[in-house]
């Protein structure tokens, strides 16, 4: 039986490459979104909600629930599930609703 | 604004799933001139969902079924003329005569800066479902997922949520969620369904008209018993533990309507829960244009479509999910119905008559199968018990349980938009798709008359910069 | 509890105006039943954005009713919970070329000497007000009384305030006036009986119109349709009522076709709120996307920052218009026992607590606090 999704269907990646979540390095496969790598790195949330505080992550998978959203080079509210990791990528934790620098 | 060569198309599938696909294809077959967009970068919507091809995997048909179905379809595609725009999220249809616009945001999550609109004669909608959820303490904890979500994540992503995933909610779509999960590696300690499973056996002719739904159902059956993953009918998990992840849940027994029966609770170590109670048919294009719907036997809203699948706005057909949950077997054969009546109505092709009757025989028979299962796991109104005054419901606004009552009790709110008007539950990123269903049922009143269905009239959250500029006026030819 | 039959007055409507009307009626002692076919703040109240100002109006009886308005509103935000949002916050129109700034100076002038606040803001001092506005105005004017509410919340707790005063019937529709054998009004039939009461309130907003025809009086009511777009939460990158002086041109014509010039206003919740367009359009709900163009190209024209900023929806409602844009409040000569209480527009919030005062004193038999002459629904 297998023991890895990866195994289940056969998959041979082509070469693993590094993003980072808020500077710790993780390895992401070509054509993984943002959240399947943080899956993957046994990280399950990486947003802080705007009135509670609290920790959210992918959740709906598909791009419905907004709850994945996350700051990706600086850019907030992308939807994890939806974006592909690209090599170098730098993801933050996203507190709130992420413009912070805007308010006046 | 960019506009697409080609134009105006005769037809714009949105969507390519299988009912999309297979309209789209139907069409072009036909010789309609088409064009398929999807927001994703591959076909195969969410039942085919895929890993990447950078992957290379060599059994992808591992965590499907019906992928023979599929391939074919893939293959008439990249023969056909039908051109596919992936990474096209489509936020509004508008119809300016003598076609439909059809307005789009590029890119992975539609951030790109080049926004699209593309014209066509007839759209077909093959949008499909999302996710019903019914909210529950502890339901927002890093480790809660979606039983579609978790299943997607691992169908496209190759990953999972945890180790020792509980799966639970209320529908078919768990049993494939399991027995998936479990083969690719996780250990699934219960599959928790809140309704009886015998409930099925109460619509004995629709099965008996449908074996291949039975059959599956078996595979699954046997896929879980094999696998150890212990089956829970009438039970739903009522608390989540942990603090900033998932330890464990309680699942605690149900009664007819679903109310938990007192002192039943069992606690079930684990590091994830997928979780989901049915689907709730994609519709917001099509109401914003007016379209009629009809509640349908598990209370969500669909769209009321005509015999050859055409909406109550001429010009708009809707295939799959859309008019009503039914499966991937039914959206296919809405598909290839919807795509052969638009090329009869546009005057292309031979008549193909013989396969209509054939199509709407087959259709018909899988809807009333749809129905039968739709009733069987309609929530039961005691699910309501399960709530805690300081339970989220809404997620993205933080919304709890108790100031839901508070509208409704005290403040004079008697309907799903008028909770959102006086707590803000449904406001946030995901405009109530996730807590909609469960605010329309909390707030509903006895013999008040069914609410018409939220109104997005953004499918999509848009860009300020592309709205700016979305009206620009008609197309020329690049 | 009063029942029914034990009522003094009978609103029809729970929005804004008639949750106004019904307070004040309370509160000088009357029993009052509010009558709506659907939610509390289910109509134009709960499609609107809060607006509540002396800014747009000409000097004349509809700035007299908003000044009123606005020293009730400093009231009511003391006797009604935070939660109703109501935000103190001033106004800031601003012109983009001198011409425009010229106009907007004397529009201030003529406000002033009715009485409002208004400070010139020349265009080197719009950034202090405002860092985020875009470079190249020709300057502005800010007036420190306008301010914001939530509407819907407003409603809400406004009809609880009054206690046991005022008793609700929501999700039941009027289908007819009851009248006796001489004329006299005697309450409302409804789709679930009758309610009797020797006064009847029409606060119907856009509907009101159609509820006059019950009574056999034609008030001219049509809807004018606007759109209002809502960003994604934000900090506050706005920081007052913010719009183009276009705008006080929009609320004054009565032109068929769209009029676009965005308010633009930061709300507690996050969301940038951005309104709004108006257009006669029937009760049509139709997305029209030239109208959330000209809201985008508008608001991302006065704040660029916007232009980086997603909207997650866009809302539309139905604005009570009356041609001469003077809303219709007090008796209807033509129907003794019926009181009307609509056709403010886009000011319906704003003006709702003077419209209430006013309605109480004629229930009453009080001297109204301003002349109620050009407001006579007779009028038309």
């Amino acid at each position: 039986m297998a023991r890895t999704p990866a195994e289940l269907v056969g998959a041979q990646p082509d070469p693993p490459f590094e993003i980072t979540f808020d500077g710790r390095r993780i390895t992401a496969v070509p054509g993984q979104s943002v959240a399947a790598a943080l899956w993957a790195a046994g990280i399950l949330s990486w947003r802080t909600t705007r009135t509670g505080g609290r920790p959210r992550g992918a959740f709906c998978g598909i791009g419905q629930c907004f709850d994945c959203l996350v700051t990706i080079n600086g850019d907030p509210n992308r939807r994890a599930c939806l974006v592909a990791a690209r090599p170098g990528d730098a993801v933050t934790t996203q507190e709130g609703h992420g413009h912070d620098r805007l308010g006046v | 604004m960019t506009d697409s060569a080609s134009e105006p198309y005769d037809l714009a599938v949105v969507g390519a799933g299988p009912a999309g696909l297979a309209g789209a294809v139907a069409a072009a077959e036909l010789g309609l001139g088409v064009v398929l967009l999807d927001a994703s970068a591959h076909t195969g919507g969410q039942f085919y969902r895929q890993p990447a091809p950078q992957a290379r995997a060599a059994r992808p048909e591992a965590l499907h079924h019906d992928w023979s179905a599929y391939a074919g379809l893939r293959r008439r595609l990249a023969e056909s003329s039908v051109r596919h725009l992936p990474g096209h999220h489509v936020w509004s249809i508008t119809h300016e005569a003598p076609a439909w616009s059809v307005h789009c945001l590029t890119g992975d999550d539609g951030s790109d800066e080049q926004p699209v609109r593309v014209r066509a004669r007839a759209v077909l909608l093959a949008t499909g479902a999302y996710e019903r959820h019914l909210p529950f303490p502890g339901w927002t904890l890093p480790g809660v997922v979606s039983a579609g979500g978790a299943q997607a994540m691992l169908k496209s992503g190759l990953v999972l949520p945890g180790r020792r995933i509980v799966v639970a909610g209320s529908g078919p779509l768990l049993l494939a969620v399991a027995s998936s999960l479990a083969a690719a590696g996780a250990r699934v300690p219960a599959l928790v369904e809140a309704s009886g499973y015998l409930a099925y056996a109460r619509h004995p002719r629709a099965l008996a008209a449908n074996p291949q739904k039975a059959a599956e159902a078996l595979v699954h059956g046997a896929a879980l018993l094999r696998h150890g993953v212990r089956l829970r009918s009438r039970s739903a998990v009522t608390a989540v533990h942990g603090t900033d992840r998932v330890e464990a849940v309680t699942v605690t027994r149900l009664d007819r309507t679903w109310r938990p029966v007192q002192g039943s609770g069992r606690r079930i170590a684990c590091d994830a829960l997928a979780v989901g109670h049915g689907l709730v048919p994609q519709i917001e294009l099509a109401t914003a244009l007016g379209c009629a719907t009809r509640t349908s036997a598990d209370g969500t809203s669909a769209l009321v479509l005509g015999p050859l699948q055409e909406t109550s706005v001429r010009g708009l057909w809707a295939a799959g999910e859309t008019g009503g949950v039914g499966g991937v077997r039914l959206a296919l054969a809405e598909g290839e119905l919807a795509g052969i009546a638009v090329a009869a109505r546009l005057g292309a092709g031979r008549a193909r008559g013989s396969r209509i009757v054939q199509l709407r025989r087959r259709r018909d028979r899988m809807r009333a199968f749809a129905d039968a299962m739709a009733a069987a796991h309609t929530p039961g109104p005691g699910w309501r018990c399960w709530l805690a005054d300081d339970t989220d419901v809404c997620r993205c606004e933080e919304v709890t349980a108790g100031r839901i009552r508070e509208a409704v009790d005290d403040l004079g709110a008697r309907d799903a938009r008028t909770v959102k008007l006086l707590t803000r539950a449904g406001m946030g990123w995901c405009q109530g798709r996730m807590c909609g269903p469960a605010v329309a049922c909390l707030a509903a009143r006895d013999g008040a008359p069914e609410p018409p269905p939220e109104r997005r009239p953004f499918a999509v959250p848009v860009p300020m910069s592309v709205l700016a500029q979305c009206a620009d006026q008609p197309n020329t030819a690049p | 509890m009063p029942t029914g039959k034990l009522s003094d007055v009978i609103v029809i409507g729970a929005g804004m105006v008639g949750a106004a009307c019904a307070y004040y009626a309370a509160g000088a002692g009357l029993r009052v039943t509010v009558i709506d076919r659907g939610s509390v703040a289910g109509g134009t109240t709960g499609a609107g954005e809060g607006n509540l100002l002396v800014s747009d109006k000409e000097p004349g009886p509809e700035l007299e009713l908003a000044r009123l308005s606005a020293r009730l509103w400093t009231e009511l935000s003391g006797a009604l919970p935070a939660r109703i949002e109501y935000e103190p916050k001033g106004g800031l129109i601003v012109a983009a070329d001198e011409p425009g700034a010229a106009a907007l100076r004397d529009f201030a002038d003529r406000q002033r000497a009715a009485g409002v606040t208004a400070e010139e803001i020349p265009a080197d001092r719009l950034h202090d007000l405002e860092p985020h506005l875009a470079p190249g105005l020709a300057g502005g004017v800010h007036y420190p009384q306008d301010a914001q509410v939530m509407p819907a919340l407003a409603t809400a707790h406004l009809l609880r305030a009054a206690g046991n005063r005022i008793r609700l019937r929501l999700g039941e529709e009027v289908t007819g006036l009851l009248t006796a054998p001489d004329g006299t009004l005697r309450g409302v039939r409804t789709t679930r009986g009758e309610v009797h009461a020797p006064y009847v309130v029409n606060a119907a907003g856009a509907w009101g119109g159609e509820l006059a025809r019950l009574a056999g009086v034609e008030l001219p009511v049509r809807p004018r349709r606007g759109f209002v777009l809502v960003t994604e939460p934000l900090p506050r990158v706005v920081r007052h009522k913010v719009y183009a002086a276009g705008y006080m041109a929009d609320v004054a014509s009565g032109s068929a076709t769209l009029q676009t010039s965005a308010v633009i206003e930061g709300t507690p919740a996050g969301p940038v709120l951005i309104g709004a367009s108006r257009e006669h359009a029937g009760f049509d709900r139709t997305l029209s996307p030239q109208a959330l163009q000209r809201l985008a190209a508008g608001a991302t024209a006065l704040f660029p920052v916007l232009g980086t900023v997603r909207a997650m929806r866009t809302y539309t409602g139905f604005r009570p218009y009356l041609p001469d844009h003077l809303p219709a409040i007090g008796p209807d000569p033509r129907a003794p026992g019926l009181l009307h209480a609509c056709g403010h527009e886009g000011a319906g919030i704003g003006l709702a607590p003077a419209t209430g005062f006013v309605i109480a004193r004629c229930l009453t038999g009080g001297e109204p606090p301003l002349d109620i002459g050009p407001f006579d629904p007779g009028r038309f």
